[in-house]
């Protein structure tokens, strides 16, 4: 439960080393800049854009690079390797790469010009073949489109702007010139808006043919090819056959750069990691000798930094508490079961400045709770082996991934614990299948109840730890009042609930109301019925009095304490909220239980077993994903909307320390 | 007389079962809509917005659990059919109405508040943690209802 303390390291150092210390820090990554401090107007900023804006290029060039050996040779990767995490590699390796950096950068670079070359080759394939199409009309025809006839007969081709038979277009013709018989039409080709033609006639009657054509949508084609259809056809085909071939050719000369792979990833992450050093290079004021740099740091790794900076180089460090006004970054650190639920609240909100950090009691609850709502033994054990072995099996998997996994790992253990206590086991199979197939039945007795027996006697455990969890909620905003020294606060906005709260209950819990809801009438003696009814009017009058205690107008004060006292409706309901435990087990429990009977339905032959088996797989898959999905979804629901209610605000700033940001391998250093 | 009231009760299961896993196809239906839009834009939220997309696959479940809860009460599963009195069946019958109403309902608004959260993981994937927690407020009541249901069911003497 801790938020780390953080300080501020300031360090003025010469000019010289500036790249090397940058680096230092950058490897060590335990530092985020902010340099808003420093501000004199003497000290001048580096414009680094452009240099910055050269090491981007090369590292998106790269990628680029990589999505085409990925689209020409695809890189094998099983469903798992998402969970792989990044590769490690040794310095030297990374050393090498970055020495052959100009040899890489040319490779990347041929790599993109190849890829190029392939969709021009592609562009000008779907161009050809376009042509081709466009050709199709004319293929009947034997003579060049541009051919204009011999000395005394002209030959022209065209397309009329609609079907036409060959009598319409005589007919059209005859309207037009009567006298003109001596011509010879052929129709090469007919779609439903375009008739192609070739027409034939003496060349003193061409002008007047054409004319009376026109007259009924003649047109001469756009583009003329100078040769015969059919071969300018052929003619094409080949020039696309040798376009593919030739891309084929590129295609393996592609692959052949597969082996370079991880060279080029490495690649990419050298010159991003480069590129952020040069962005941090731009942030640093520096005279003409010097230059300073401040950041945060947390206050452990203080002293490892120290000595990296202050032995190695000259220069001076200093280290200061952070300021009254300043907002720190926020890291936690917390132990191994407690730093699993850190991904949930992040997701919520890191703690602000001076607000405690809540994972450790919120770890506890978010794994009761979780195993609550699922609770089956076998579902838990399964949930928990999976886990484990994703964890043992890939040991470098993203650190946010493993914690999560590690979550349900915890999380599944807890469901196992719950089966036991209810005595579900993949429902009520053990039942089902001694029943069935082996005609005596056998139960696994419930260690504790089983629910769907006595739901009322779940109802009341539910409510009953809804309310030891909300009382922890307020009793971590007593706590950050304590630590905070507000002890007005404490007493009124936590004391007065607590004794509200407490003495309300033991109102509740010999009344008629409870009775009848938990099957069995508790008597207090009355000393304690007495100390419930002076602890409740004490906490009711409290509130009223002191809970808007800022507020100088008395009337207004007391209004605004009833309205505190009216958030007792509040209180109501988050507690009520806690039946979904109930419900979402009793959910678990019975669905099995359908889908144990669905599958025994089908009797106790050969077929029938083979049947069980397949619904008994099938449907407790189905089962236990969405029940896996509720009850993530409304264990976060607990916790958010009803545990942080009580005292949770979030919204601090993550730490983002300057470190070597890298997308695709880890750097191992070595010391 | 006493058919019916195994009539009254098979049909309070009929109409748990009928009526929340109706709502819960109709909010499934809207919020998988709005997750197809997202995945077109952008294939690799896929997995986060198909648990959006589930939340309100809940109420069917609910329903199905009291309809299961109601059959193996008088004993149309297997075993003897128990003799229930027009009266009791009619109980049985108002005990399953909470859940097939209140599932009908916040099956169909879970659906729109899951669609529209489905637009904060588009846009901003890192709040998927707040974005998730819009339509599990709306199963709030869902579960009310079937927590009534539920017991009411399971204390109706047979």
């Amino acid at each position: 439960m801790a938020v780390l303390q953080m300080q501020r390291f300031s360090i003025c150092a010469l000019k010289k080393d500036r790249k090397a210390i940058l680096e230092k820090l950058q490897a060590l990554g335990v530092m985020e800049i902010d340099n808003s401090v420093i501000e004199d107007d003497s000290l001048q900023k580096m414009d680094t854009v452009e240099s910055r804006q050269v090491f981007e290029k090369q590292a998106v060039m790269a990628e680029h690079a990589l999505d085409v050996l990925q689209k020409y040779v695809p890189e094998k990767t099983s469903m798992l390797s998402s969970l792989e995490g990044k590769k490690q590699v040794n310095r030297w390796e990374y050393e090498k790469i970055v020495q052959n950096r100009d040899v890489m950068s040319k490779r990347a670079r041929e790599l993109v010009n190849l890829n190029k070359e392939i969709s021009e080759n592609n562009a000008n394939v779907v161009k050809l073949e376009n042509q081709i199409e466009s050709l199709a009309p004319w293929m009947s025809l034997e003579v060049p489109m541009t051919y204009r006839g011999t000395r005394s007969a002209a030959f022209l081709v065209g397309t009329m702007s609609r079907a036409m038979t060959m009598e319409e277009i005589r007919t059209a013709v005859a309207e037009h010139a009567p006298d003109l018989d001596a011509y010879d039409v052929t129709i090469l080709s007919a779609d439903k808006d375009l008739t192609y033609l070739a027409v034939v006639c003496l060349r003193k009657d061409a002008d007047k043919l054409e004319d009376a054509l026109r007259a009924s949508g003649f047109a001469r084609p756009s583009q003329m090819v100078s040769k015969v259809p059919s071969e300018l056809k052929k003619n094409l085909e080949e020039q696309i056959q040798q376009l593919n071939s030739k891309t084929k050719q590129i295609e393996s000369q592609i692959a052949e750069y597969k082996d370079y792979r991880n060279d080029l990833r490495l690649f990419v992450d050298y010159y991003r990691i480069r590129a952020e050093k040069y962005q941090i290079l731009g942030q640093i004021p520096q005279s003409k000798q010097t230059f300073f740099i401040s950041g945060y740091v947390p206050e452990g790794a203080v002293p490892l930094l120290k000595e990296k900076i202050e032995n190695a180089y000259n220069c001076t460090v200093d280290v200061e508490e952070i300021k009254e006004e300043e907002e720190p970054p926020v890291l936690l650190k917390n132990g191994k079961i407690s730093s699993s639920v850190e991904g949930v609240l992040e997701s919520y909100g890191l703690p602000h400045k001076g607000e405690v950090d809540p994972t450790r009691i919120m770890s506890v609850f978010y794994i009761v709770l979780f195993g609550m709502m699922l609770s089956d033994a076998a579902y838990g054990l399964l949930v928990s082996l999976v886990c484990f072995i994703a964890l043992k099996k890939f040991p470098r998997m993203a650190e946010g991934l493993a914690k999560s996994i590690r979550l349900f790992m915890y999380c599944g253990i807890s469901t196992l614990i719950w089966g036991v206590l209810f005595g579900g086991y993949f429902g009520n199979v053990v039942d089902i299948v001694s029943e069935v197939y082996f005609g005596h039945k056998v139960v696994i007795p419930a260690l504790w109840f089983v629910p769907l027996n006595n739901p009322m006697k779940l109802l009341i455990f539910s409510l009953g730890l809804g309310i030891v969890h909300l009382f922890f909620g307020l009793g971590i905003k007593g706590y950050s009042y304590i630590k905070n020294k507000d002890y007005m606060g404490f007493l009124c906005d936590v004391v007065f609930w607590y004794m509200l709260l407490v003495g309300l209950l033991l109102m509740l819990i010999p009344s008629d109301l409870f009775a009848s809801i938990a099957q069995a009438k508790i008597v207090f003696p009355p000393f304690v019925n007495l100390l419930a009814k002076v602890l409740a009017i004490g906490g009711a009058v409290g509130l009223l009095l002191f809970a808007a205690r800022d507020n100088k107008n008395f009337g207004l004060r007391l209004a605004l304490g009833a309205y505190e006292l009216y958030n007792i409706t509040g209180w109501l309901s988050d507690v009520l909220s806690y039946s979904r435990l109930l419900a979402l087990g009793l959910a678990t429990g019975v669905i099995a239980s359908v889908v144990n009977q669905m599958g025994s339905m089908m009797g106790t032959s050969i077929i029938g077993v083979i049947g069980f088996i397949v619904v008994f797989i099938v449907g407790h898959t189905l089962n236990l994903a969405i029940n896996l999905l509720g009850a993530y979804v409304h264990t976060n629901r607990l916790q958010f909307v009803e545990f942080f209610g009580k005292f949770y605000e979030g919204g601090g700033r993550p730490f983002n320390p300057f470190k070597q940001n890298t997308k695709y391998v880890d750097i191992k250093e070595e010391n | 007389m006493s058919e019916l009231g195994i009539v009254y009760a098979l049909l309070g299961a009929a109409i748990a079962v009928l009526l929340a896993g109706a709502g819960s196809s109709i909010g499934v239906g809207i919020a998988g809509q709005a997750a197809a839009g997202v995945v077109t834009e952008d294939p690799s939220k896929f997995a986060k917005v198909l648990i959006m997309q589930l939340l309100p696959g809940t109420q069917g479940i609910y329903g199905l659990l009291v309809g299961f809860i109601t059959l193996s009460k008088v004993g149309l599963l297997g075993g003897q059919v128990a003799a229930i009195t027009p009266q009791t069946g009619l109980m049985i019958l108002a005990a399953c109405l909470p859940i097939g109403i209140v599932g009908l309902i916040s099956g169909k608004y879970q659906g729109k508040t899951s669609a529209a959260s489905i637009g904060i993981v588009a846009k901003k994937p890192d709040q998927f943690g707040k974005a998730m927690l819009f339509p599990a407020m709306v199963e709030t009541y869902a579960i009310l209802a079937l927590l009534i249901s539920i017991l009411a069911v399971s204390n109706i003497p047979v």
